[in-house]
């Protein structure tokens, strides 16, 4: 008689539902999960060994690459780190437009989160649909920084430039009539403010249209109703920070619980699950994003009354403006030894954290008082998630471990490193 | 000799004149679906290739032809080739009992709905032969995911066919569909309602389509069943589940929307007549709804598909059985009687579906039991 056993299916690196480079190797009774084993390490790149061969500037843009979809939240808590090192604050309104941005990237990053994790449960619509709202996000990020994707916009000292008095518009084409012309410029007249306060205006409406095909709908509650369920304690045991605490009802959130920047000031409310299911952190993440809308209100309304400078004037650690640095010899030589040399931090070791949108970002830093960092140690949030998989997905179905995947938000940027 | 010719190439025309069609409709079904996808999706969809996109399915054509067909090692190199015949045959074969008209019929056989049964359920072979011949897990897996599929849907989907079995009282499909001549009030959708919605729902199962698509479910099995196919043959499995959807759609436009025949009364000029042109209008809109759930719906687990389908599927269409044979013992000809029921029937559905209180009510949001509670957390804490 033959022996039956389990046998072992290789979920990814080459998936569509890995989230990248994801190697599950699960052990399988059938459909039924025994054993998931994540292998991780296909996207390392060496990040915290890079930043300790460069002057602490040129590392901020391996921080944009390493949680992909939410890039500027990955440089902020780089930049904090610094910062704490070099003793120094940023202007208030650095520090807003900094809010401002965290809260732009958790949209942005939740929509890719809400796209990805509908779509491996099948539901196509919902990820065209958050796309076409995370494509005005990238014009947000380029309006601002230059570039859609990996801004390096925050700088320790404040952000790299103001927002634009005006926003970008497109151009005459061919291939576009005169009227969808129109149409797309509408909210493009005014300022970035403008356009982001007219984003912010028309999303609750956007959430409720994805919510409309996914909250109360019956196949995507039997997908998510009572998967993965953890525990409070046994989510602060395994580390979970983030919408993943959140929705097993630990009202954990370092924007409340250590105010980094200026969110003591801003009125916002944290969305809290109960259950600690895949449905749970759904309903959590959704409710961040309307949460995150109010803010960026709140950091539009401040912003416009209050003008002034948004880099420290200390020309060791920021840069000069160019037209003074075809006058002055001073700032031609701080500039120079800049973008050169770079700046020295005292000796010692700081560790900052923020709300990433996926959780506890936190970077450790150590400064042998050079003008690279001794080491940098980058906290993942992702990573810890990552490793509750077997755990979470033990006893269910194959089907499950990709709604799993979903619900964690894993970006393997940040994983490997 | 001479005679026996003829008939012969006169049925092989005829073959022809019902399959060259079909085929195009495979073809422009494809694009057709991609457009309407993607303008639910908010985006175009192709429109690149000819005038407005319509020369697409002919461009993926020929790409798929000239693309290498590879074969796994180890695969079985027979079976691997015969699975892509064993499930687009069947799916052709289907359509020669198919009336398209009054008596525009290839075979008009008297057990046209026994040959329909038969035919749809051999399709399911050609899918565990290329999971099984594959020598790959996940093609494995999703071969054994749609065999248990399409046999549990086929049970709710027999039983349907029972219902109109019952109320036509002939397994010709031709009388089937003359026995509900006239205009919309005379089909069986009304009389037969649950075993139409069963009926379509389980099609859509049976033709793996979105939501019950677990056999290929792209974000948790790849491709299922035909994750090895390359070129051809990958490209015979797809004209397969298109043939088969548009058979499930024609067969339900036959079997419970009357046919060829028009909605409007007879006495009506024009759109009063009957003809080809209805059953392909009714049709299409059968499609456009397989299209619109793909569009819209997650996918249901592997365990929940079974459950819809042994636990409510077949028990309505049990229970629906049941009532009408009482109603032909009282009656011979039940159609008022099952209409009254069936009008009930919506009545009821409808009644539970807005009820503020009941389980299944839409009031019944999810929140209840789910609540984000919002919490405030004291700062600085």
């Amino acid at each position: 008689m033959p022996e039956i056993k389990n046998y072992s299916i290789n979920f990814g690196p080459q998936h569509p539902a890995a989230h990248g480079v994801l190697r599950l190797i699960l052990e399988m009774d059938g459909e039924v999960i025994e054993k998931a084993d994540p292998h991780i390490g296909l996207l390392h790149r060496g990040t915290e060994k890079l930043a300790e061969s460069k002057p602490y500037n040129q590392s901020i843009g391996y921080m944009d690459r390493l949680d992909y979809v939410s890039m500027m939240s990955n440089e902020h808590g780089y930049v904090l780190a610094i910062e704490k090192l070099l003793g120094i604050a940023p202007p208030k309104r650095a520090q807003y437009i900094r809010v401002l941005f965290d809260e732009l990237t958790r949209i942005r990053n939740h929509l890719m989160w809400i796209g990805a994790h509908a779509l491996d449960c099948g539901a196509m619509a919902v990820f065209l649909y958050a796309f076409r709202e995370r494509e005005e996000l990238m014009d947000m990020y380029e309006a601002v920084s230059g570039a859609r994707m990996h801004a390096t916009y925050y700088r320790p000292g404040g952000v790299y430039r103001d927002l634009p008095e005006k926003m970008p518009q497109y151009d005459k084409s061919k291939y576009r009539s005169k009227s969808r012309l129109k149409k797309i410029n509408k909210n493009r007249q005014g300022g970035l403010l403008d356009f982001i306060e007219d984003f912010a205006i028309r999303f609750p409406g956007l959430i409720d249209e994805y919510e409309t095909l996914l909250t109360d709908n019956r196949i995507w509650k039997q997908r998510t109703v009572g998967i993965g369920v953890v525990d409070a304690d046994r989510a602060k045991a395994l580390g979970f920070t983030g919408p993943m605490l959140r929705g097993s009802g630990v009202a954990w959130d370092l924007r409340k619980t250590q105010p980094y920047e200026v969110y003591d000031e801003l009125d916002f409310q944290i969305p809290v699950g109960k259950s600690g299911d895949c449905y749970d952190r759904y309903l959590v993440r959704v409710n961040e994003m309307r949460e995150s809308t109010k803010i960026i209100r709140q950091c539009i309304d401040w912003l416009r009354q209050n003008p002034g400078p948004v880099m420290v004037e200390d020309h060791k650690i920021a840069p000069p403006s160019r037209v003074d640095m075809k006058e002055s010899m001073e700032a031609m030589i701080h500039h120079f030894k800049l973008f050169s040399e770079g700046y020295t931090v005292p000796e010692g070791e700081a560790y900052a954290a923020i709300e990433h949108p996926k959780g506890e970002f936190g970077v450790y830093m150590i400064s042998d008082g050079a003008n690279k960092p001794f080491r940098v140690k980058i906290r993942p949030p992702g990573f810890v998630h990552l490793s509750a998989m077997d755990e979470m997905s033990k006893g269910h179905m194959l089907a499950d471990v990709v709604a799993l995947i979903g619900t964690m938000d894993v970006v393997f940027g940040e994983i490997d490193r | 000799m001479m005679e026996g010719l003829g008939v012969l190439i006169w049925t092989l025309v005829k073959i022809l004149a019902v399959l060259l069609p079909l085929l195009g409709c495979v073809a422009y079904l494809t694009l057709a679906e991609r457009k309407v996808l993607g303008y639910m999706h908010a985006r175009i969809g192709p429109n690149q290739v000819g005038p407005k996109g319509l020369l697409q399915p002919i461009a993926d054509a020929v790409k798929l032809m000239f693309k290498e067909l590879i074969l796994p090692s180890d695969a079985n190199k027979f079976l691997f080739v015969l699975a892509p015949v064993l499930s687009i045959a069947p799916a052709l074969v289907a359509w020669s009992v198919i009336p398209f008209g009054d008596g525009l019929v290839l075979a008009d056989i008297n057990a046209g709905l026994l040959f329909l049964l038969a035919m749809t359920s051999i399709g399911v072979y050609g899918v565990i032969i290329a999971g099984w011949a594959s020598n790959s897990k996940y093609a494995l897996l999703g071969a054994i995911r749609s065999a248990a599929q399409i046999i549990s849907y086929e049970l709710a989907m027999g039983f349907c066919l029972v219902g109109v079995l019952m109320m036509s009282k002939s397994l010709n499909i031709s009388d089937i569909v003359q026995n509900q001549a006239g205009h919309a009030g005379n089909w069986y959708w009304l009389p037969l309602f649950p075993l139409f919605i069963t009926y379509f729902i389980s099609g859509v199962a049976e033709t793996n389509r979105a939501p019950f698509d677990v056999a290929e479910g792209e974000s948790e099995i790849v491709a299922g069943f035909h994750v090895e196919y390359s070129g051809m043959g990958f490209a015979v499995f797809f004209l397969a589940e298109y043939a088969n959807m548009i058979l499930i759609s024609a067969l339900c436009a036959i079997m419970f929307l009357g046919g060829w025949y028009s909605p409007f009364p007879e006495t009506w000029d024009y759109i009063g007549a009957g003809g080809v042109h209805w059953l392909a209008i009714k049709t299409s809109i059968l499609l456009f709804f397989m299209i619109w759930f793909r569009a819209s719906f997650p996918r249901y687990r592997y365990d929940q598909i079974m459950r819809l389908g042994w636990k409510i599927l077949i028990p309505v269409t049990l229970v629906w059985i049941f009532v009408m044979g009482f109603a032909i013992a009282i009656n011979k000809s039940p159609a008022l009687e099952m209409t009254v029921l069936a009008i009930l029937f919506i009545v009821g559905l409808i009644s539970v579906i807005i009820s503020p209180k009941g389980k299944f009510g839409i009031a019944n949001r999810h929140y209840a039991n789910h609540s984000t509670a919002t919490v405030e957390q004291e700062q600085g804490k």
